[in-house]
């Protein structure tokens, strides 16, 4: 996926929004910033998550951290093959290391969230 | 030191800087946690050699004729057993027999060396002003003036030989030399490190950091050799069970429950804590053990560690283990639940997962053939 299609949240999550499916992710800058992925814990299909809420982790050689939602909705798949294989994640985060597919409550949030643009520069203010 | 206060640099913070370490706080001073990943650069000290930035170390030399008999006092083991050029382990105890730090001392030519941890210092040399008095002993702290280096791995020595003017195979391990590198800089040069692996370890003078530092790089190519930063540094100590103060050590922790009884020589006439320690000695409160974790969650400094359901003790350090593919971690527990073997669980954020005690050390480097 172009990460300039993509909207982003404060908390690095990443939303591709199709019809009234959000596919989420972690954003490049993240990864890269936690480094030496060694687990992800993902939601059930099936699983009501709140807008803002922590609905998985991800876990490095370093630390531990929260993914959070960032719309309200409905886990419609889960990227199983992560599972496995939390290197996809660090090696594709905009496709093979996509998280979950979210059917979303309102669509119409996406369009207040963060752009591309404005996502990396974000970034860079935080780095200073 | 409070959070006010502006970080330390080494004189190799701007080679760090230019070349993606990534900076963070430890012990008071601005070092490197990693360049790139940290599982690459521990394997490159498993595996070649890894070259890592230590100068935050303190570094203070002790001259004079009583300066034994100052170190003796203040320290757990016996310096009066090191023979010319050879290292100790050793640990300052408080009069309540906990760790205020533990350190290395090397026996010099003409003085004692003592190598602390960054955080530590300030309360080592009030520790050591404390007791100075009667001696005419007098220590300098060369933290600043010098720099630190290590260089840890099987192609340690291979890389550091032909910078050196004396052939460092005959350096045994635990001991130092005074060398010159690069043709004109006068060194300590130890065999020493805190990785699990053979390597060496440098002072040189701070002036000289950068250009010995990228000559140590260079030498190193044919090896792959790589700048690792403090997040290898520990998980390769953790690997080799090696303590980390404000972990498996602090004030209220004594060398018994810690594993560290060798380091503490009761018989060698009085020190500070040894009353306290000799009785310590007969029923450590705590004992340290490693856990090698079922699933993948590390545990983590904190950690409840359960026998059934009973809290038994704390996790005090845990990691992903890039040699094993394993969770591992250290914990300090009753001595009753430390038989390796069992089974233990241990609270990861909430989840219950399931860890067996294992020997420590989780990694012994191969014997050299």
């Amino acid at each position: 996926m172009d990460p300039k299609s993509l909207r982003f949240t404060p908390t690095h999550e990443w939303v591709a929004l199709q019809g009234d499916v959000a596919t989420i992710g972690i954003s490049k800058f993240a990864v890269e910033q936690l480094s030496d992925l060694t687990m992800i814990e993902l939601p059930a299909i099936g699983a009501k998550l709140a807008a803002g809420k922590a609905f998985g982790e991800v876990e490095s050689v370093k630390s531990v951290s929260d993914i959070y939602a960032p719309l309200a909705g409905e886990v419609v798949e889960v990227n199983n093959d992560l599972r496995d294989n939390v290197q996809l994640l660090s090696d594709d985060p905009y496709g093979k290391g996509w998280l979950i597919r979210l059917r979303v409550e309102n669509p119409g949030a996406v369009a207040s969230m963060m752009d591309h643009d404005a996502y990396e520069k974000m970034v860079a203010e935080d780095a200073h | 030191m409070s959070s006010a206060d502006p970080l330390l640099r080494t004189a190799l913070h701007r080679w760090h800087q230019a070349h993606g370490g990534r900076l963070v706080e430890f012990g008071g001073w601005s070092m490197p946690v990693q360049y790139r990943s940290i599982v690459e650069e521990h394997q490159a000290v498993r595996l070649g050699v890894g070259l890592f930035d230590i100068s935050h170390m303190g570094r203070l030399t002790f001259d004079g004729q009583d300066a034994l008999d100052w170190i003796e006092h203040c320290t757990t083991n016996h310096v009066a057993r090191l023979t010319e050029n050879q290292i100790q382990y050793s640990l300052m105890t408080n009069d309540r027999g906990g760790v205020i730090d533990d350190i290395l001392v090397y026996r010099q030519t003409d003085a004692y060396l003592v190598v602390c941890n960054a955080s530590n210092r300030t309360k080592v040399v009030a520790q050591f002003q404390a007791h100075q008095q009667g001696t005419q002993s007098h220590f300098h702290d060369r933290t600043e003036a010098t720099a630190m280096i290590a260089v840890q791995g099987p192609k340690a020595l291979a890389t550091l030989q032909p910078l050196v003017d004396q052939p460092l195979e005959a350096v045994r391990y635990y001991h130092q030399t005074t060398g010159r590198l690069l043709g004109k800089l006068d060194s300590v040069i130890s065999r020493t490190g805190y990785t699990g692996e053979d390597g060496f370890e440098l002072i040189v003078p701070a002036s000289s950091a950068e250009e010995v530092w990228e000559a140590i790089l260079e030498a190193g190519r044919p090896h792959a050799i790589m700048p690792c930063g403090l997040g290898a540094r520990d998980t390769l100590r953790l690997e080799a069970a090696m303590p980390l103060y404000g972990h498996e050590l602090g004030e209220d922790t004594d060398p018994y429950s810690a594993g560290l009884g060798w380091a503490v020589k009761l018989d060698k006439g009085e020190f500070v804590g040894r009353s306290i320690l000799s009785m310590r000695k007969e029923a450590p409160p705590l004992a340290r053990i490693g856990l090698v974790l079922e699933g993948k969650r590390i545990a983590r400094q904190g950690a409840i560690v359960l026998s059934g359901d009973r809290e038994v003790g704390l996790v005090t350090s845990g990691t992903f283990s890039p040699t094993l593919q394993t969770s591992i971690a250290m914990a300090m527990v009753a001595p009753d639940a430390r038989t390796v073997g069992a089974i233990l669980t241990v609270d990861v954020r909430g989840h219950r997962e399931t860890a067996r005690v294992v020997k420590l050390p989780f990694y012994k480097r191969p014997a050299t053939a």
